[in-house]
């Protein structure tokens, strides 16, 4: 690419910051409105010396996907929410297995096939609570093409220094919408690799000083066990308490402990807001265009406070905020999931409203200010 | 500058959202801001289709069009569906065969102009009719400089096409200066 500026999709600057992540292998089955995602990895992995696979279905998308990252490549997988339910599997499978990958999920309107081509939020609990289990959560959501770009770059990050599964959260707003993206070089990105290492006979052990096993890649050298049982650090099987509850507790605070360095969000004119929005992923634009729209007329100040990490949910800086402003109102594509877990942060200290819009359309800057009129 | 909202309208196939990747590319090129996006059906080809782009000097927030100021319709069907909602004083840009209501001559700024026809018969390829719709709507709005739009029509057409669709760029523009006289 001759320049680093281009016009792309959200889609096409996902695979371009996986790329510059140091992606090498991406197994899926396409499916809008993800689409673009599989058919730019599929032009792209072979220049960079890797391996697009169309498998048969979302599940041995990813299960492929975990397959080449235990054998030691940065991997993708991508899909959309009839996918991202099959897909939920082998996510809990990652976790527990320590597998690092990146799952992509452009979130689109309605259960089941619903709404191929419209936008919505509808997966925001499923992202955390989707599969079994206690286990860890990184969920990240991107609210311009940039964001596409920077942010993948980010979840494979997270993905390889927490060998977690990271999900990226878009949706069909940013994912579809084109506009100007930078494409940074990856010299000039922060880009974390797995820590590499090989522990003889003991591939799950945690050396001093380490929050996860340095990683084996499968196959060089090193026999090892990668199961979805508890195990021990050899990674057989275990039914021992005191190993489970150790190896349990390591998988949650691998990312509780770090929390506040995973954590990013954004507050823009949140100071002296009388209302602050919470919104994320592609309703960030809504509500930017509402506030845009509000600043040249006599209304209220409005603020944004936008998690870009949704899961684990920037609480106390939320916390905070709502002990300053008046009142806050939740604008999700969904009928309110946010809200609950922004419910729970403000508890009293102000009142909480809810917008939210499943059509098949986005809410628009004046069904927001609307929504301020009615509920302030 | 004043914002350009666009939403062009058509039956799917005919490449009314490529026209606005084209168009978006132009300004992104020429150091402006721009934002595309579309709606679609599930189907492939035949169903109803709307893309829109956004283009403006500084950054562009909320990322659809609510009231354009330009709407292209290549279709009856679109016209009468998407020409409710505009901007005060906007232009519509239409396939001459498309039967537009007095009372929307008289509201907005009407250009007929014949897009398909011209493609097929003049340019001898249906498919050049977005084509010949970006030159028209350049023509009339003044957003890219002519470079940036065929540098941007080069990099979205078929090899071996260039020239072809270079010349339904300017035949669009053609075509609507001769609609002024």
């Amino acid at each position: 690419m001759a320049t680093r500026f281009h016009l792309l999709q959200g889609n096409e600057a996902c695979v371009e910051g996986a790329i510059a992540a140091g992606m090498k292998f991406y197994a899926g089955y396409p499916i809008t409105p993800s689409t673009e995602i599989a058919e730019r990895s599929a032009v792209r992995l072979p220049q960079v010396g890797g391996k697009f696979i169309q498998m048969e279905d979302e599940i041995a998308g990813i299960a492929a996907a975990l397959g080449a990252s235990v054998a030691g490549l940065k991997a993708m997988t991508a899909t959309s929410g009839p996918g991202f339910s099959l897909k939920q599997e082998n996510i809990g499978y990652a976790s527990i297995a320590e597998i690092p990958i990146v799952i992509v999920d452009v979130q689109r309107a309605g259960p089941s096939t619903g709404l191929p081509t419209s936008p919505s939020q509808g997966d925001y609990m499923q992202s955390k609570w989707g599969t079994h289990g206690d286990h860890p959560v990184i969920v990240i959501s991107p609210s311009s093409v940039q964001e596409c770009y920077n942010l993948t770059v980010r979840c494979f990050n997270m993905a390889e220094r927490f060998r977690v599964p990271v999900i990226f959260l878009m949706d069909e707003i940013v994912g579809h919408l084109r506009e100007g993206c930078e494409l940074i070089p990856p010299e000039e990105l922060e880009i974390n690799n797995r820590i590499e290492g090989n522990i003889t006979g003991m591939t799950y052990a945690v050396s001093e000083g380490n929050y996860v096993p340095e990683f084996a890649a499968f196959g060089e050298g090193e026999r090892y066990n990668v199961t979805g049982l508890f195990h021990d650090d050899t990674g057989f099987p275990t039914n021992d308490n005191t190993i489970t509850r150790n190896q349990e507790r390591r998988l949650m605070d691998k990312i509780r402990m770090r929390r506040d360095r995973i954590m990013q969000w954004e507050e823009k004119d949140c100071e002296d807001a009388d209302v602050i929005i919470v919104c994320y992923g592609g309703t960030a634009r809504s509500v930017m265009g509402a506030m845009e729209e509000a600043s040249k007329m006599d209304f209220l100040k409005i603020g944004m406070f936008r998690p870009i990490t949704v899961w684990p949910f920037p609480e106390k800086a939320l916390e905070k905020l709502s002990k300053k402003c008046k009142h806050i109102l939740v604008a999700e594509h969904n009928n309110g999931q946010m809200l609950l877990e922004v419910q729970r942060v403000v508890k009293d200290n102000c009142p909480v409203s809810f917008i939210g819009k499943i059509d098949g359309t986005t809410l628009t800057p004046d069904d927001i200010l609307t929504k301020i009129t009615e509920v302030y | 500058m004043d914002k350009v909202e666009l939403r062009f309208t058509g039956s799917g196939g005919q490449g009314v959202i490529m026209a606005t990747i084209i168009l978006a590319e132009a300004a992104y090129e020429d150091k402006l801001q721009a934002v595309q996006c579309q709606s679609y059906g599930p189907e492939a080809r035949g169903g109803m289709c709307k893309a829109e782009c956004i283009i403006y000097d500084k950054p562009i927030m909320y990322t659809k069009v609510i009231l354009p100021n330009l709407l292209l319709a290549l279709t009856q069907e679109a016209l009468d569906k998407y020409v409710t909602s505009l901007q005060k004083n906007a232009t519509i840009l239409v396939d001459s065969e498309i039967n537009v209501p007095e009372p929307i001559k008289e509201k907005y700024n009407v250009i007929s102009i014949p897009i398909l026809e011209s493609a097929s018969e003049v340019i001898k390829n249906p498919m050049s009719a977005n084509i010949i719709s970006v030159g028209a709507v350049n023509e009339i709005l003044h957003i890219a400089s002519k470079e940036s739009l065929e540098e941007a029509v080069l990099n979205h057409v078929p090899k071996g096409t260039g020239e072809l669709n270079l010349k339904a760029l300017n035949l669009g523009a053609q075509l609507v200066r001769n609609y002024k006289k």
